[in-house]
C-alpha cells in the first residue's frame, strides 16, 4: 500500500482526536470526537468546519473570458460563456459516450477560471483538460491551496467577523477576501445542503485560519462520516456511487445542470464530448432515472441493495446507488436508479435486505429542505 | 463476566446468558441508528448471525456464543438504538439465552484477557 497523503491540517485532525481513515489517497479523519450524528445535527443547527484540501483545485488561463469559456464549453454541457463575473456554477464533465466522467464547480474569477473536481478523479481530470486546451491555454493545478468548508446556518456570521463582505455574498458567487491575513478564494457554495463557503487559503495559513474559525463557539470541526450524511440528505451526488462512465446526465436527474443554450435548439448546441448521446437521451427521456427513496421504517439500506417492484419474486427493477441514515430526517434515506416508469415520487419499490423485501417510496430530495441565500 | 473475539460480553444470570456488546465496540461502531434482534423462542447455533446493528458507518452482527434458545430480547433497542452508545454494558443487553451446551463458555475471555485482546 502506497503512503497516505496528508493536507496541510492534518496535524490539526489528529489533535482534535480525528479518527483517521484513507479516502481518496489522503489520510482524513471519517470523524472527530462528537461522531458523526452529532456533528451532522450541529452543521445543520450552526456551523461546521470540514477540510476539503484532498480535493482538486485548478486555474485555467491565458485567455480573456470568451476564449477560457469557449475552449471549456468543449469539455462540459454547461453554458460557460454566459457565467457572469464572480459566479460559479456546477458542472459536469462526459466522454465520448455520454457518461460522466466527473462533477465539478468552476467560477468566472475575471482573469481565469477556478476549478474544483473530486480527489479521486483529479489525475484523470488535470491530465484531460491539459490535453484538451494546452497549449492555447494554460492548465495549471491549485497545489499551494487548501480547501475548507465552512457550512451551516451560522457560517455567516462567523465568517463576517474575519471579513465583512462575506455577508454580502449570494449562492453561489466567488470573491476574493482577506481572512486571518491571507489572500483566500471564496464561494459562496458547499456539500450540505446548508449556506456555507468554501475557502481556498494558502496552505501556510490554512492551520491558522481553520483555529480562529474554530475558536468561535458556534464551529466544530465535521468529518468525512457527516459530510455523506448531509450531502446524501441535501440529494447531492456523489462521485463514483450515484454518478459514474455510465450515467448520462438525465438519467442522473441533472439536466437542470445543463443550460438551455447548449441543448438541443439552442445558441451552442452540444460540442462537448457525447453530446449526441447526452441531448438525445435528454429529448427522448431514459429509461431509468436517479430518485430519492424513503425506505420504511429504521434499517438503513446502503449502496448496493436491489429494488424490485413486488414483494416477492421477479427480477431487481433498480439499485440504491447510496443510502444510510439520515440524522435530520431520522430515518434512512437513499438514492438509486429506478425505471422511467417508476420515477413518480409516491411510488412504492421493494428494497431487498438480508433476504427480505421491505418497502422504499420514491420521493422527492433534497429530503431536507436547502437552506441557501439566494 | 465473558467476552468473545466478536466484541459480544457474556454475562450467566439464573442459568441464563445475556448478551451485549462491549464498550469498546460500541465506540468503533459509531452511533447505532437501527437494531434488528431474533424472536423470542428461536432456537440458535453457535455463529449464527443472530442480531444486526446498523450505525451510521455500517451494518455488522452479533454472532450467537453459544447453542440454545432465545428466550427473551430487550425490545427497547429496538425504539431506542441510541441505548446501545449510551449504555452498552448495562441496559443496552441484546438478548437472553437458554444454553443448551455451555463448554464454549470455557473458551471465551476474561475481564484480564479481553483488556489485552482490545489493546488496553
Amino acid at each position: 500500500m502506497t503512503d497516505l497523503l496528508r493536507t496541510p491540517l492534518h496535524a490539526l485532525h489528529l489533535e482534535l482526536g480525528g479518527k483517521m481513515v484513507g479516502f481518496a489517497g489522503y489520510d482524513m479523519p471519517v470523524q472527530f470526537r462528537a461522531g458523526i450524528m452529532a456533528e451532522h445535527t450541529h452543521t445543520r443547527e450552526k456551523a461546521g468546519l470540514f477540510d476539503v484540501s484532498h480535493m482538486g483545485q485548478v486555474v485555467i488561463s491565458g485567455g480573456d473570458w470568451d476564449a477560457l469559456a469557449t475552449a471549456f464549453e468543449t469539455l462540459v454541457p454547461m453554458d460557460v460563456l454566459g457565467l457572469k463575473e464572480g459566479r460559479q456554477r456546477y458542472g459536469l464533465f462526459t466522454d465520448k459516450n455520454g457518461g460522466i466522467t466527473d462533477d465539478l464547480m468552476f467560477a468566472n474569477r475575471g482573469d481565469h477560471l477556478f476549478v474544483v473536481v473530486n480527489a479521486a478523479c483529479k489525475d484523470q481530470d488535470i491530465a484531460h483538460m491539459k490535453s484538451a486546451l494546452e497549449p492555447a491555454l494554460d492548465v495549471a493545478p491549485v497545489t499551494d491551496r487548501a480547501l475548507l468548508a465552512l457550512q451551516g446556518p451560522a457560517a455567516e456570521t462567523v465568517l463576517s467577523e474575519l471579513a465583512p463582505e462575506a455577508a454580502g455574498m449570494k449562492f453561489m458567487d466567488v470573491a476574493t477576501l482577506m481572512l486571518d491575513g491571507a489572500e483566500c478564494w471564496v464561494s459562496r457554495s458547499g456539500y450540505t445542503g446548508e449556506d456555507g463557503y468554501e475557502i481556498s487559503v494558502p496552505s501556510e495559513h490554512a492551520e491558522s485560519l481553520a483555529r480562529r474559525l474554530l475558536d468561535h463557539d458556534d464551529v466544530l470541526p465535521i468529518g468525512l462520516g457527516a459530510r455523506d450524511s448531509l450531502r446524501l440528505e441535501a440529494g447531492l451526488c456523489l462521485y463514483g456511487h450515484d454518478i459514474d462512465t455510465t450515467t448520462l446526465p438525465a438519467e442522473a436527474s441533472l439536466t437542470w445542470a445543463i443550460q438551455k443554450a447548449r441543448r438541443q435548439g439552442g445558441a451552442r448546441e452540444g460540442g462537448f464530448p457525447g453530446a449526441e448521446a447526452v441531448l438525445s437521451q435528454m429529448q427522448d427521456g431514459p429509461a431509468r432515472k436517479r430518485v430519492g427513496l424513503r425506505p420504511e421504517g429504521r434499517a438503513p439500506m446502503r449502496e448496493g441493495v436491489e429494488l424490485f417492484a413486488e414483494d416477492a419474486g421477479g427480477e431487481p427493477v433498480g439499485k440504491i446507488t447510496s443510502g444510510g441514515f439520515g440524522p435530520t430526517v431520522g430515518g434512512p434515506v437513499a438514492m438509486g436508479y429506478v425505471p422511467a416508469d417508476k420515477a413518480e415520487p409516491g411510488t412504492v419499490l421493494y428494497g431487498e435486505l438480508r433476504g427480505k423485501r421491505l418497502p422504499v417510496t420514491v420521493s422527492a430530495m433534497p429530503f431536507v429542505a436547502a437552506n441557501f441565500k439566494r | 463476566m465473558k467476552y468473545t473475539e466478536e466484541h459480544e460480553w457474556l454475562l450467566e444470570e439464573d442459568g441464563l446468558i445475556v448478551v451485549g456488546i462491549t464498550a469498546y465496540a460500541a465506540e468503533q461502531m459509531g452511533d447505532v441508528v437501527f437494531v434488528e434482534l431474533p424472536e423470542e423462542g428461536t432456537e440458535i447455533t453457535k455463529d449464527d448471525e443472530v442480531v444486526v446493528i446498523e450505525s451510521v458507518k455500517a451494518a455488522s452482527d452479533i454472532l450467537a456464543p453459544l447453542d440454545g434458545e432465545i428466550v427473551e430480547v430487550n425490545s427497547t433497542l429496538a425504539d431506542n438504538p441510541a441505548l446501545v452508545n449510551d449504555d452498552p454494558t448495562g441496559d443496552a443487553w441484546f438478548f437472553k439465552m437458554k444454553p443448551s451446551d455451555l463448554s464454549p463458555m470455557d473458551d471465551y475471555m476474561d475481564d484480564a484477557a479481553y483488556k489485552e485482546f482490545i489493546g488496553d
